[in-house]
């Protein structure tokens, strides 16, 4: 017979678990490459390599330890594997805040974002809701909040830290005219975006499946199990949502936004996927793929470019997800909700404007026109992605 | 010695290129172009926002025969094979060649033909 059997199972879940979340660093990479133009295609690779490297070793030699207060802070699982686990997640943050201003960022600068977000931002978050709490006894205490594996931990703190990046550095060069009609850049490469986009979505499984925290007892399996059957469904019917709408909207398919729709779902249910019965996700999955094709065009008609959609999928999702918990779940208050997401925004956009203001303003975080242009392959790779294919005009 | 130009739909070149083998035309080249004449571009949809495709994919083979009369041969071959009765199905020019050199040989005119 094992001994400790229990730390065993648990610790090769939380292992297992944080495998896949890690299929969501080649999810986002695949997405992103697809979504810019073949001219920009091997910088936003290189930026999500740098991200997943440099935002997870500022989280273990700083951020992790900040947030949950030492190694030590829980006995259930070994050590290594909680903080694996826990740093699966910090890359994503970032990647949320990158893949909405592509084809406009110097890499350099974005890595001392990254840093900043591992190091600092990101476990500030962590701290106030999963982790040691320094606001503990005082009115901000947001401990409360329901939020099982993110929607606004990590989701809406990428998507605030987003909002200000976008409107610090601007749209892309081109992408509005005078007149505000929409200059349309579309995706280069459409099956990097749909493998990227499913890739994502299994890594969700790990995500909010091994949020729960443990798999060793009956209660706790089932908990898995349903809140990955959740994760699913909720991805299901914004697919299908994206689907629909975009249809009658404009008699078209249009398979980006069928994926972001997805997407929206997969973030709609992630703070509450372990406590609702199995059809509500089909609910707040299809109300997230319905906001994702709403806000895209909206944010577009507000000229706030965003490539890949990640402000509606992230940061509106993960607000009504945070809010969806309160609406569905007796125990729990939407005044809880609607507190834990104003101080998470309170905090994380400030810091996160003042830090990319900064960092913009010292080493030019936006590329130049000129550079947007020629392509950041060219300007800041010297390689090109696709070298035997011609330019397209 | 002249050369012609045609500038054809794509999904055409497999049915011309034949046309021309059987009228006894020996090479040719193509490329990949983009153009519009009457046949205006179309609108496509991304995300919500409309956007209109003006140049439209094309191609065009380029051959240079010896005489006016392979010329007028290989000329009825590609207005044959390249029809559809659509709009956009392209042109034919023709114009005068001076010189021709075969670059393995070194043979000239005529006999590079």
């Amino acid at each position: 017979m094992l001994d400790n059997p229990s730390y065993i199972i648990d610790t090769f879940f939380a292992i297992f678990a944080m495998v896949l979340i890690i299929f969501m660093v080649p999810g986002f990479a695949m997405l992103e490459a697809g979504l810019v133009r073949t001219k920009n295609v091997t910088s936003v690779l290189t930026v999500n390599v740098m991200i997943y490297a440099v935002a997870s070793l500022s989280f273990m030699l700083i951020g992790y330890e900040y947030a949950f207060g030492s190694w030590d802070h829980q006995e259930g699982i070994s050590k290594y594997a909680f903080f694996m686990f826990q740093m699966a997640f910090v890359g994503k943050v970032v990647n949320i805040m990158s893949g909405g201003v592509s084809e406009r960022s110097r890499i350099l600068p974005l890595a001392l974002f990254t840093i900043a977000v591992g190091a600092f931002i990101y476990p500030t978050i962590v701290n106030i809701t999963w982790g040691a709490n320094f606001l503990a006894g005082t009115q901000f205490d947001i401990s409360g909040m329901a939020d099982l594996a993110g929607s606004t931990v990590i989701h809406s703190t990428g998507g605030w830290a987003l909002l200000a990046a976008i409107l610090i550095m601007g749209s892309r060069k081109g992408r509005y005219k005078k007149s505000g009609a929409v200059q349309v850049i579309p995706a280069s490469n459409i099956p990097l975006v749909t493998l990227g986009a499913f890739l994502l979505w299994i890594g969700w499984f790990g995500f909010n499946g091994g949020s729960v925290g443990a798999i060793s007892s009956k209660e706790n399996a089932d908990a898995v199990a349903l809140t990955i059957m959740n994760t699913n469904t909720a991805g299901l019917a914004g697919a299908i949502v994206g689907w629909l709408l975009t249809y009658f909207t404009y008699r078209k398919f249009d398979i980006t936004m069928i994926l972001n729709g997805a997407l929206g779902g997969l973030v709609a249910v992630t703070a509450g996927p372990d406590q609702y019965d199995i059809y509500t996700p089909i609910l707040i999955g299809a109300i997230g793929g319905a906001l994702v094709v709403f806000f895209v065009p909206l944010f577009d008609k507000l000229k706030m470019d965003d490539p890949v959609g990640a402000l509606s999928v992230h940061l509106v999702n993960g607000i009504w997800g945070t809010l969806a918990v309160g609406i569905f779940v007796d125990d729990v208050s939407i005044l809880t909700q609607l507190k834990g997401i104003a101080v998470v925004g309170a905090i994380v956009f400030p810091i996160s404007f003042v830090i990319i203001y900064i960092i913009n303003k010292l080493f030019t975080l936006r590329a130049g026109d000129e550079e947007q242009q020629e392509g950041i392959d060219y300007t800041e790779c010297g390689m090109e992605a696709y070298p035997e294919f011609k330019r397209s005009i | 010695m002249k050369k012609i130009e045609a500038i054809i739909k794509p999904f055409k070149l497999e049915d011309v290129k034949e046309a021309l083998v059987e009228a006894g035309i020996e090479g040719m080249t193509i490329s990949e172009v983009k153009g519009y004449g009457r046949q205006q571009g179309h609108s496509e949809l991304y995300r919500g926002a409309e956007y209109v495709i003006e140049f439209i994919p094309k191609v065009k083979i380029e051959i240079v025969v010896s005489s006016q009369e392979f010329a007028d041969v290989a000329i009825n071959a590609i207005k044959e094979a390249a029809m559809t009765g659509k709009i956009g199905d392209g042109k034919i020019f023709v114009s005068d060649i001076e010189s021709v050199v075969r670059i393995r040989t070194g043979e000239e005119d005529q006999e590079a033909l």
